[in-house]
């Protein structure tokens, strides 16, 4: 009897899965411990071996499409035999029905639930269609109404008759609906054309940024502190650093700032905590997270012990990371675990800015963008600093304002006169 | 300028084109020694004489053949219907000879008549006192209708059907023959095919010709206390129709209105719509609207004549409907 493969659940936050791609075509031989599809979890993509061997018999969740945990989305087994019956026993055993298939894990959250209810029926009905966004043509499944004259005025003052609502029999646009619109567009000799909206689907990375980030914004008291420091002295030294130590060694401003963060919350391990409801877990170990940008979302992966590396082991230890962030490889314990979280929109220009906590974490600082700035310097003359603005976002159930300012005295004091590093 | 009523402009049409031309004449039933069922042709017979006006037997059929062989044969008559439901007696003259005389032989046998009488419901007159027939006439190549109730329009219009060289049919009303207006002085005629504005308006097109004139006007005087103003084309003659008055107004105010005496269906409304529709569809903000009779035969009744007839109520939801101002 040919066997039913589930949709596994690959992480502690994993709530639903999406296939990414089979690596193997229906008919094709699969063995177990060998790669077989890979998987999009709310994290990351990852391939996942075969739990059987023989013949991939019937693929049921195709390229793109998402399921719940534990849905049926592949029937392996020897050549010749019969997926369909394999799937209608495996149903049975299960004991529910196909369309109402919940498979969330137990003891989920209601919102859980919901999220994992909603897939089955799109992912009981095999038909191979992609997630795409709806039609072009904002009025979809109505052909577009409108009057004779209508068509003609919008046609001569090029608008989109699409964008209005009209206010005729059956929706009809009629004149009296393009007279606010044509006052501003006739000016311009662009015509509008194209959709006006378009709907994306959520990738599990988005779905998760939203609910993660939700989370600890309406639940974590949130407040924020910035110092502007004066990075003048660690840019010289770098730059000269640099120059010595090669090509294979360079770290970047950015890794400059994960070394002097992780050192600073050496002596002020309160903001290296994280709210447990009845206690605060004050963590002993430094990982740091950072913030990489993708193309579809965010995501922390997390340098380990941080305060125990040099700048340039740091430097290796992100650059890989980033890599691995950016092909989608990251697994799960590369980014669980952070207790600390730097973000950096300096390279894109953004001075100052107020980042969200990572939760479980307690704080998280955002740097921004280095700029030269006239101070008086002194001799009461007026000089040129290279200064740089951190905010460092505090969760005030774990953090008061007093002991976030402490550290950011600390960071700006090892920032500005790195030698102060030996009093830590 | 002289205030006359229809009765009178009409008579004085006749009057003068029998001045003018000797061979006109005018036969009907009591045009004569009755001076005319709806006195229409009273003193006529004194003034020009029994060759020129002349009772006719009750044979509709009769003497409208003896006046399409009389206008072959070089004379101009005047034939008067006491009224046009009795007309459908003469159809087989009116539709199979005098339209289509000229053509068949071939240019040879011109018919220069005038059929003229009263058309549509007048006042308890029944079923069959009520017809409507410019809508079935409008189909027979060969004829041209004028359908008028002014008084300045009627007289210009009628001497110009008598001075016409083809069989016109001339389209009166009953109730209305005492309905007086302004006729300007001395000779004057108005040509066939062209319309006239009755009330010039920006916001709807409404066409009504006959009766209906006056219904149109009413409700326009009602509706621009709201706002609304309408512009009341009457195109007098319906073949051959003044359609350019029509489209050049559609493409002003976007919307039409047809307000037609008529059981709604094959009408002389549905003519106009098809042209407008056609030469302005790009300048219609609505579709076309027509107000016609209900389609049952005329009561006898005053209360559901009154109703079954094109009410101001229905006038006014049409034009507001064409306006989206329900």
């Amino acid at each position: 009897m040919a066997s039913v493969m589930e949709m596994p659940k690959l992480s502690d936050t994993m709530k639903e899965g999406a296939i990414a791609r089979w690596l193997k075509k229906e008919g094709e031989k699969v063995q177990v411990g060998l790669p077989i599809v890979e998987i999009e979890t709310d994290k990351a993509t990852m391939e996942y071996e075969a739990p059987s061997g023989g013949v991939l018999l019937k693929i049921l969740i195709g390229d793109n499409q998402n399921c719940g945990l534990g849905d049926p989305i592949a029937v392996i087994g020897k050549e010749g035999e019969n997926w369909q019956e394999a799937l209608d026993k495996h149903k049975d055993k299960k004991g529910s029905s196909p369309a109402a298939k919940g498979a969330a894990p137990k003891g989920a959250s209601p919102k859980a639930a919901t999220t994992a209810s909603a897939q089955p029926s799109k992912s009981s009905d095999s038909q191979a269609q992609k997630s795409a966004p709806e039609t072009s043509d904002s009025q979809t499944n109505d052909r577009l109404k409108a009057s004779p004259l209508a068509k003609k005025v919008a046609a001569d003052k090029g608008i989109n008759l699409g964008s209005i609502q009209g206010s005729g029999p059956n929706g009809r646009i009629v004149i009296r609906d393009l007279e606010n619109v044509s006052a501003s567009s006739s000016s311009s000799s662009r015509s509008v054309s194209g959709v006006d909206t378009e709907k994306i689907p959520l990738s599990m990375m988005r779905k998760t940024i939203a609910r993660r980030l939700t989370e600890s914004v309406t639940q974590a008291p949130h407040f924020y502190l910035t110092v502007s420091a004066n990075l003048g002295p660690a840019l010289k030294w770098r730059k000269n650093v640099m120059e010595v130590v090669g090509e294979e060694n360079k770290f970047s401003v950015n890794d400059l700032m994960i070394y002097f963060v992780a050192q600073a919350l050496r002596k002020h391990p309160v903001v290296n905590s994280s709210w447990q409801e009845d206690h605060i877990l004050q963590h002993n170990r430094i990982h740091m997270g950072v913030a990489v940008a993708l193309p579809t979302g965010l995501i922390t992966p997390v340098v380990r012990n941080a305060d125990s590396l040099s700048v340039i082991q740091i430097a290796k230890k992100s650059r890989d990371l980033i890599k691995l962030a950016r092909d989608g490889k990251l697994q799960p314990d590369d980014y669980s675990g952070g207790t600390f979280t730097i973000s950096n929109l300096g390279m894109q220009g953004v001075e100052e800015f107020t980042a969200i906590i990572n939760p479980p974490q307690a704080a998280i600082l955002a740097v921004g963008a280095t700029i030269p700035t006239p101070v008086v310097g002194p001799r009461g003359d007026v000089i040129v600093e290279n200064k740089i603005k951190l905010t460092l976002s505090c969760d005030h159930r774990v953090i008061d304002g007093a002991s976030g300012a402490e550290f950011l005295k600390t960071l700006k004091s090892i920032i500005e006169e790195p030698l102060n590093l030996m009093l830590i | 300028m002289a205030t006359v009523s229809l009765r009178e402009a009409l008579k004085q049409a006749m009057t003068e084109e029998m001045e003018r031309d000797p061979t006109v004449f005018l036969m009907g039933e009591e045009v004569a020694q009755y001076n005319g069922a709806y006195k229409v042709s009273k003193g006529m017979l004194e003034k020009f004489g029994p060759m020129r006006v002349v009772d006719s037997p009750i044979s509709e059929a009769g003497f409208c053949g003896l006046g399409v062989g009389a206008a072959m044969t070089g004379l101009r008559p005047i034939i008067e219907m006491m009224t046009w439901n009795f007309a459908v007696q003469a159809f087989d003259q009116i539709i199979n000879h005098a339209a289509k005389m000229l053509y068949m032989s071939g240019g040879q046998f011109k018919v220069p008549m005038v059929i003229r009488g009263p058309h549509g419901a007048a006042h308890m007159l029944g079923a069959q006192h009520s017809q409507c027939f410019d809508h079935m006439l409008a189909n027979v190549p060969g004829l041209k209708i004028v359908s008028t109730v002014i008084p300045s329009d009627a007289k210009g219009l009628l001497k110009s059907a008598i001075r016409d060289d083809n069989p016109v049919l001339f389209l009166e009303s009953e109730l209305l023959y005492g309905n007086e207006g302004e006729i300007p002085d001395g000779e004057y005629t108005i040509p066939l095919g062209v319309g006239d504005i009755k009330r010039e308006g920006k916001d709807v097109t409404v066409v009504a010709w006959n009766k209906m004139t006056y219904l149109a006007l009413d409700v326009a005087e009602q509706l621009a206390a709201e706002g609304i103003e309408c512009e009341i084309i009457d195109p007098r003659t319906l073949m051959p129709l003044d359609e350019n008055m029509i489209f050049d107004s559609v493409r002003k105010t976007k919307r039409l209105v047809i307000l037609e005496e008529g059981w709604g269906v094959s009408t002389f409304g549905q003519h106009i719509c098809d042209r407008v529709v056609t030469e302005c569809f790009d300048d219609l903000d609505a579709p076309p609207a027509r107000v016609t009779n209900h389609f049952v035969p005329m009561p006898y009744n005053e209360a559901l004549e009154h109703e079954v007839l094109p009410t101001k109520e229905r006038a006014v939801d049409a034009i507001k409907k064409v306006l989206y101002k329900d």
